[in-house]
């Protein structure tokens, strides 16, 4: 229970996975002009995460290492992911299309987001089992979520600010991003591994 | 010849795929703590961006158009797959130090974004040379980017110490945060420079203009 605790407190907040791990940054920055966008891609990773993870651990553990295809994994997680999103695309078009409408215009982008892959990555070569599986992909994309969300508020507000010419757009969005990892830094300490 | 090295320089500066595209900032800041991985990283991007560019243009004709996504990111994982058994065979220790970022290849978006937007169009020879001066403008960016980082944060280059042992360095630049800051900075470094060419084109288009005014003035 201790180490679950741990794990979600680690992937969550010490070891961010934007600040710190340094994955998923292209949409960090493209989709985060709005608390609005960014909350809804937020709750798309977590989705997204959860499931990839859940689904690339059984293929590891059940197909690819018995038949001894370790070096098939890049191949195979990538396309279990893209097709896992449209999958997950259409399944929820017909049963939550409220949901859908949410999250639909931020699916299609998850699939080329780096996280995903490198989440089912990480958790294989880290030897979860298959519940801190589980715990380790929902805090991770929990953790994205707090970051996004956080990140878009501070934009909103940069809007009004008066920053120098050459540092418009994502130039001063980075530098903000820098701060904000600095800020997440004070976790480090927080649990020792 | 000058078409050549107009492909090159395009990837280098004027659409220099980390600073100007935007595009695969994951490996850029994660890689980019010291000048060897830094290397090592985009030695690895540009094998794998080259040759699925080569392999892309010229199966283009062959692939129909809506099966392209599915088919270029076999051919992309492929190559990464043989990067990262080669690494793993001949230098352990850098295939370490990268981790989870070599089979992150697959995923970056500078591959497939160069093989939707040019290689699925254009010739062999075209999409090579663009595939090398991408690679080139994304070594370039993440060398300065690792070589800034190493010097101030750790007080090396290449793992050679360059200020004696007085030297205490400002660990925040080898750090995540530091990644950050210095590629803010970068960029926005090139925006002033942008910037301050413009202004000077449109400086001299307004000077061109009055000097020829005056000369009619004169005749």
């Amino acid at each position: 229970m201790l180490k679950l605790l741990i794990i979600a407190i680690d992937s969550m907040l010490i070891s961010n996975i934007v600040l710190m791990r340094f994955l998923g940054i292209c949409p960090y920055i493209g989709v985060s002009k709005k608390q609005e966008t960014a909350a809804g891609m937020g709750f798309a990773v977590i989705f997204v995460m959860v499931m990839a993870t859940l689904i690339s651990y059984l293929l590891q553990i059940y197909v690819l290492n018995p038949l001894k295809l370790e070096y098939l994994q890049t191949i195979v997680f990538i396309f279990v992911i893209a097709a896992l999103v449209q999958i997950v695309e259409i399944t929820m078009k017909k049963i939550a299309p409220t949901l859908f409408d949410a999250l639909g215009i931020y699916l299609p982008l998850i699939t080329t987001n780096c996280t995903i892959l490198g989440v089912a990555i990480l958790n294989i070569q880290k030897n979860y089992n298959l519940i801190e599986t589980i715990v380790f992909s929902l805090s991770t994309g929990i953790g994205y979520f707090i970051a996004i969300y956080l990140f878009a508020g501070i934009r909103e507000k940069l809007d009004w600010a008066d920053v120098p010419e050459p540092f418009k757009g994502p130039a001063i969005g980075i530098i903000t991003a820098g701060l904000m990892s600095l800020a997440f830094f004070g976790f480090t300490g927080l649990v020792k591994m | 010849m000058n078409n050549v090295f107009k492909k090159l320089f395009n990837g280098i500066w004027t659409n220099n795929p980390v600073l100007v595209l935007l595009l695969g900032f994951c490996p850029t800041l994660a890689v980019s703590t010291t000048v060897n991985n830094a290397v090592g990283m985009a030695f690895a991007a540009t094998f794998v961006l080259v040759s699925s560019n080569i392999v892309i243009s010229s199966i283009r004709k062959f692939v129909p158009n809506k099966m392209r996504i599915p088919v270029f990111i076999i051919v992309i994982a492929t190559f990464v797959t043989i990067v990262d058994l080669v690494l793993y065979g001949y230098l352990p220790k850098l295939h370490k130090s990268l981790g989870v970022f070599i089979p992150l290849i697959v995923v970056n978006c500078i591959v497939l974004g160069r093989a939707e937007a040019f290689a699925s169009k254009n010739n062999v020879f075209d999409s090579f040379l663009d595939g090398l001066g991408m690679g080139l403008g994304f070594l370039l960016t993440i060398v300065v980017l690792a070589t800034i980082r190493e010097v101030i944060g750790n007080g090396t280059f290449f793992g050679k110490n360059l200020f004696g042992l007085s030297y205490s360095p400002a660990i925040v630049a080898i750090l995540p945060p530091g990644a950050f800051l210095t590629i803010g900075l970068l960029l926005g470094g090139m925006n002033f420079i942008n910037i301050k060419n413009k202004e000077r084109e449109k400086m001299r288009k307004k000077l061109e203009k009055e000097s020829l005014k005056t000369q009619k003035e004169v005749k």
